[in-house]
């Protein structure tokens, strides 16, 4: 017998509420009780309201780019309807339904794409850490919070998410390495929207599907229709279930779309064609579960009324909040370098606005201290009118 | 006191503040069993167990970047990088996320880490272990950047890196790792970073250099008929100017060397500092002794390369002769 088989493997996918809303009662029946969906949709709704929002601030000057989450609230979702309060949750940035749900306020992410790092100063209670712009660094991130928990003897997993694209970067093959050999219980999901910017998805991967890839790590994989808030929930839980019990990373391909363009700065009509994003149209998240909720009978179209206006007011309370904070302090870029600001750099923090930055600012003249402070306040004041 | 190395040094100063402090937990290529391939970390797998002492896979950014988790989790790792050639795979990590995480999150989220690298040249190693790459470091905000010349320097520094709460890269001259013993104390002590160390007085000029290279300022100064300062910088960032600048006010010239090449090597900062805080004390412009301005040589030329007591002996008269 020279040849043999030493290994074989099959991916399988999950899918439980189709686009068509049709409900397999096997897989899907008690699996989230009836008053969970309702928040769940709301959730899923709030959210898209936001990018909505968000995507009008954009366009009027209010905020710089965003990534708008569009047709993929029920990836993120699923998994933090499923991950215990203290699990960590490590995202990319378009996982904005997910971080709701545990609580981080929407104003924290507007603040974030409005260009202020208290967007980041995420509360520890969430469990979660801020957006990351660089792909697929993260993941290594989730790995050594997670080890670090094992290390103290805590149980706590973490769910790190990345998409695509991310998923072609060195780190990514790192932290699932690192994971599986150091047994470090991490569920990796790669949420596959097809496109990363104008790069489809074949370009980077040229294997049937993304979930595979875990198998080369010794992970067991899944596929899931991640616009079907029940499969991301079913597989998320199933993940947790393994990880918790063997201390060892589970890989979970999200297969989603990006609705909208990449950023607020991208736009889609150059690479896809129109008929793709409309079939996708067709498999929203939101619709599907709207419909399901209906013939529950849980959910009639008053009820989605009262919910649009509820979400507005709360958002465009979350807009005020983001918009009214007060100013950064100019010298918090100085003061958040290192625990104790270091001499030297306090000395440009306090010089900054004289002609040789280092400058002692009590050797310069009267006159040059005062019109250093007005500068300050001038060029404030043109920023704040702009 | 013992008389050891600094290999033994940075062991018995990882030994104590690991007994001190349980969140210190050390990673890296070929540290566990094996001790690390210049025996740093040997014995230390056996003496705390394979959850505070462990190997890696062989990836440089999954070392870091799984340090920087562990870090945000609240332990204080310490990885090695074995050679710091094979920072590059790092880099991004290093820079775009450990520098960063306290300032982008203000500091909700911070990175206590110390980064030990074995660094430059002099041992005839192959290509890729022999460079001086800490101006890289110094350059990026959010960073500390030590550099020791001796065994009493390393285990002081080191213990202050390990208590640090930013992330520090801890770069360890791997042609002094044991070419020189010094007596230590086995007692714990801290030497503060940003604090300079004057090697020697002296009234006629002043030499500021790190690492390694100390120890060729040192032979060219016992050579040398003129009362020379040395200056050891001892950390990269932030780094001690009041010292260097109180020294050439006093001297009037100085000499910086480093091993890493001279373009935007670190000796540009020290000189550019020279010029704001002691322009009116200068007698000569500043001279840099350094690496050239090409790829570190194999190691048939690396002597060549590398600035010796020669070369800062002649920089000496240079600056004095002017």
């Amino acid at each position: 017998m020279p040849i043999t088989t030493v290994f074989t493997a099959e991916i399988k996918k999950i899918s439980i509420l189709d686009e068509h809303a049709n409900f397999d009662e096997k897989l899907g029946d008690g699996l989230i009780p009836n008053e969970d969906l309702l928040k769940l949709y709301e959730a899923m709704v709030a959210c898209r309201h936001l990018d909505e929002v968000a995507f009008r601030l954009q366009r009027s000057g209010r905020m710089g780019t965003y990534p708008q989450n569009m047709g993929q609230e029920a990836t993120s979702l699923g998994a933090a309807y499923v991950l215990r309060k203290d699990d960590w949750m490590v995202t990319c940035y378009r996982e904005n339904c997910g971080l709701f749900w545990r609580g981080v306020p929407m104003e924290a992410i507007l603040l974030h794409w409005m260009g202020d790092e208290r967007g980041n100063a995420m509360p520890k209670p969430h469990w979660v850490t801020p957006i990351y712009v660089p792909l697929g660094t993260q993941m290594l991130h989730a790995a050594g919070l997670t080890l670090a928990a094992k290390y103290r003897g805590i149980d706590r997993i973490a769910c790190t998410f990345f998409g695509d694209g991310a998923a072609s970067e060195g780190d990514f093959h790192e932290a699932c390495n690192f994971a599986s050999n150091l047994e470090i219980p991490v569920v990796f999901v790669c949420q596959n929207n097809f496109w990363a910017i104008s790069t489809p998805s074949k370009i980077n991967s040229a294997a049937p599907t993304f979930a595979q890839r875990g198998i080369s790590y010794g992970m067991p994989c899944v596929q899931v229709d991640g616009n079907d808030i029940f499969a991301t929930v079913y597989a998320m839980k199933q993940a947790m279930e393994y990880t918790r019990k063997h201390g060892k990373p589970y890989f979970i391909e999200m297969v989603t779309y990006r609705l909208a363009d990449h950023t607020t700065a991208d736009d889609a009509k150059r690479y896809r064609e129109d008929a793709e994003v409309e079939s996708w149209r067709r498999k929203d998240p939101i619709i599907r579960l709207n419909a399901h909720l209906k013939n529950l009978r849980i959910w009639d179209d008053d009820k989605e009324v009262a919910l649009k206006e509820k979400v507005a007011l709360d958002i465009a309370a979350a807009v005020a909040r983001a918009e009214n904070i007060t100013p950064p302090e100019r010298t918090d870029a100085f003061d958040n370098m290192y625990a104790e600001t270091p001499a030297d750099l306090a000395l440009q923090r306090d010089t900054r606005h004289t002609h040789s930055l280092g400058q002692d600012p009590s050797q310069l003249p009267i006159e040059a201290q005062e019109r250093a402070a007005q500068m300050d306040a001038a060029a404030f004041a043109a920023h704040a009118a702009h | 006191m013992a008389n050891i190395t600094l290999v033994q040094a940075i062991n018995l100063a990882l030994i104590q503040e690991m007994e001190r402090n349980d969140s210190i937990v050390l990673l890296g290529e070929d540290i566990g069993v094996n001790g690390g391939v210049f025996r740093v970390t040997e014995g230390l797998q056996k003496r705390f167990g394979g959850a505070r002492v462990f190997d890696t896979p062989l990836a440089e950014s999954g070392i870091i970047g799984l340090s920087i988790g562990m870090a945000m989790g609240g332990l204080h790792p310490v990885p090695e990088i074995q050679f710091e050639g094979f920072l590059g795979p790092a880099y991004d990590q290093i820079c775009s996320h450990a520098a960063r995480m306290r300032s982008r999150t203000r500091g909700a989220f911070t990175v206590p880490m110390t980064i030990r690298i074995p660094v430059g040249g002099g041992i005839h190693a192959p290509e890729l272990h022999s460079d001086s790459p800490e101006a890289i470091y110094a350059h990026t905000p959010g960073l500390k950047v030590v550099m020791p010349s001796s065994p009493y320097d390393a285990k002081g520094l080191l213990t202050s890196c390990l208590r640090e709460p930013d992330p520090v890269l801890f770069f360890e001259p791997k042609r002094i790792y044991r070419a020189i013993r010094e007596e230590v104390p086995e007692d714990e002590y801290t030497l503060p970073l940003g604090v300079a160390r004057t090697v020697c007085e002296g009234s006629d000029l002043t030499i500021v250099s790190w690492g390694a290279s100390v120890v060729q300022c040192m032979q060219a100064i016992e050579k040398s008929e003129q009362s020379i300062e040395l200056i050891d910088l001892r950390t990269i960032y932030p780094f001690d100017m009041d010292a260097v600048a109180t020294s050439v006010k006093k001297t009037g010239r100085c000499v910086v060397v480093h091993e890493a090449p001279l373009t935007c090597g670190f000796g540009s900062e020290i000189a550019a500092r020279i010029m704001e805080r002691c322009f009116l004390e200068l007698e000569a412009p500043v001279q840099r002794v350094a690496g050239y301005d090409t790829t570190m040589p194999y190691y048939k030329m690396e002597l060549d390369y590398l600035p010796d007591s020669y070369r800062v002996q002649r920089a000496i008269e240079d600056c004095l002769a002017y």
